[in-house]
């Protein structure tokens, strides 16, 4: 294998773990406080993508489009608490989950009815398209600006997370929340912020997911809900880290997969990735890395 | 270190709760509790186990709610409070469980105690370094994960973190819950050094001989009710004491 083919390997890993590492860590940060999946959170990837297809437009500059878009998202991440969370969460888990389905489903059906069911595609600055050539590989600068922007991402949230006194409350309400109001920490800023933080990632996913595909539809949220939920359960649903883990990982096995399958054997991927999967669950049910019992659902 | 409350309000009601009833589900856990506490007291809440202590304690701390009965805290209604805003009247709670932060460090567990005057760092360091000076021990252990101190440490420091708020009330629900007898020992001395600056502490103990030893006054609960209350020292030498801890 020449050094070209590698760091070809290496780069194709790190931007789609870090595109993977990013959605999984906006599904685990609602998690973490609710100890419920909010089922909605593809569909604020779907909202940001819209976003940016309706300002298309507009005068604006692309960055102030991608700037809305991400706002969007959090919008209506905080829109999901208020709607399909807040009214039902002293109630039970299946109420929930319904709830949180239910969302989800209008969302869709939205942009189903207000926009399209086809394929939209979304502005793109030219440097989505551009390439760099390394080593004789040629180098999509989306994939640079993929592992840049979750560098940056993972980098500010981690020092939100450890330094600021937000970040410890958020911390300290993931792993006792009771004890966590008992100190003064608001339960419903918490909550609030733990959604705002969610669609922070979900639109900046949007944003890199797009870069990849070019368009929005309105079941675009599926596949990132399911590599964010698969990559949380692999890395651990109760640790930050563990989504990170999980979302590289995940990249790990599905570019080994595409790099080493035959043709005929890579429409089959899913099934091998799955596969692995399941064997990684076997050996650690609660995942690589387990985190802290947190006790009761919020 | 400071007084926590004027020398000429020693002595005002400063808790009262009347009537409370809790219930969890069909079953009634507390019925018809009545106690008062004064300004500068300190006040002991006995029972056997499942007699209602800490149900009571988590009532007032707004983190269960009550079906009737109504608490007043320096002649405030806070019966439909949140623990939040229980907290912002002057009422900390350390829960029998100890439930230090465990992935965060001792000093983050502090700055968090300190979250309802996080705008305030003067007063919030002032602070930490007394908390820091009163157990030595948490100054030495600051950058360690709460998680792996041992149990008569993390007493220290869920006491600490309730200090952090500098409430006026302490609720303190069973801190020698599982610690050897020369820690209880020390957890009492800390106990007493806060004491002797005036704060207020409504002290939930199974260790009855302990708690009555230090305490003014004790009410004694049994199956859910208030059976006995009065000065520490007469509860003491009562002779149905053993009979109430047993619930006949």
């Amino acid at each position: 294998m020449s050094a070209g083919t590698i760091l070809q390997f290496v780069l194709d890993i790190l931007s789609l773990g870090s595109l993977y590492a990013l959605m999984a860590l906006g599904l685990v940060i609602v998690y973490g406080i609710l100890k419920l999946v909010n089922f909605a959170y593809g569909e604020l990837i779907m909202v940001a993508g819209y976003t940016l297809y309706l300002l298309n437009a507009s005068p604006f500059p692309w960055l102030v489009m991608a700037l809305a878009a991400i706002l969007m998202a959090i919008a209506i991440g905080l829109m999901t608490e208020f709607v399909a969370f807040k009214p039902v969460r002293s109630k039970s888990v299946t109420a929930v989950l319904i709830t949180s389905f239910a969302f989800s489903t209008l969302l869709q059906n939205a942009a189903l009815l207000f926009i399209s069911p086809r394929a939209r595609n979304v502005p793109l600055p030219d440097i989505f398209t551009q390439s760099v050539e390394i080593l004789d590989v040629v180098i999509p600068i989306r994939n640079l600006i993929t592992i840049a922007c979750a560098l940056l991402m993972l980098g500010a949230f981690s020092f939100v997370m450890k330094r600021t006194v937000l970040g410890l409350a958020l911390r300290a309400a993931a792993s006792q929340f009771t004890m966590a109001r008992m100190v003064g920490i608001p339960a419903n800023m918490i909550i609030s912020l733990a959604f705002a933080i969610s669609g922070l990632f979900a639109g900046v996913v949007a944003i890199l997911w797009l870069g990849r595909i070019g368009s929005v539809v309105p079941g675009i949220g599926l596949e990132p809900l399911l590599v964010a939920f698969i990559a949380t359960v692999i890395g651990g649903m109760r640790s930050l880290l563990g989504a990170v883990v999980g979302g590289y990982l995940l990249a790990l096995i599905d570019v080994s997969f595409n790099y080493g399958l035959s043709q005929q054997l890579l429409h089959f991927r899913d099934a091998f990735t799955f596969t692995i999967v399941i064997l990684i669950l076997l050996f650690r049910p609660s995942g690589l890395i387990k985190g802290r019992e947190t006790g009761l659902r919020t | 270190m400071p007084t926590w409350e004027p020398v000429n309000q020693r002595g005002l009601k400063m808790l009262k709760v009347e009537n409370l009833e809790v219930r969890y589900g069909a079953i009634t856990a507390v019925r018809e509790v009545c106690l008062e506490v004064s300004v500068g007291e300190m006040v002991c809440l006995l029972g056997a186990n499942g007699a209602g202590k800490t149900t009571t304690m988590l009532s007032i701390a707004g983190a269960l709610k009550s079906t009737t009965g109504k608490i007043t805290f320096n002649g405030r209604d806070i019966t439909s409070f949140s623990p939040e805003r229980v907290l912002r009247e002057g009422i900390a709670m350390v829960p029998e469980t100890r439930e230090v932060f465990p992935d965060l460090t001792v000093r983050e567990n502090l700055v968090l105690g300190g979250f309802i005057h996080r705008g305030d760092h003067r007063k919030n360091k002032a602070q930490m370094e007394e908390m820091l000076a009163l157990f030595p021990v948490l100054r030495d252990r600051q950058d360690q994960q709460s998680g792996t101190l041992s149990g008569g440490e993390q007493q220290q420091l869920v006491i600490a973190r309730a200090m952090m708020s500098q409430p006026r009330l302490l609720l303190l629900d069973e801190p020698s819950l599982g610690l050897a007898p020369t820690i209880v020992h020390h957890i009492y001395e800390f106990i007493n050094k806060l004491r002797s600056t005036g704060l207020t502490i409504l002290l939930v103990e199974q260790n009855a001989n302990m708690a009555l030893k230090h305490a003014e006054r004790a009410y004694v609960l049994s199956l859910g009710r208030i059976a006995r209350q009065g000065p520490a020292g007469e509860i003491a030498t009562s002779s149905d004491l053993k009979a109430l801890y047993l619930g006949s």
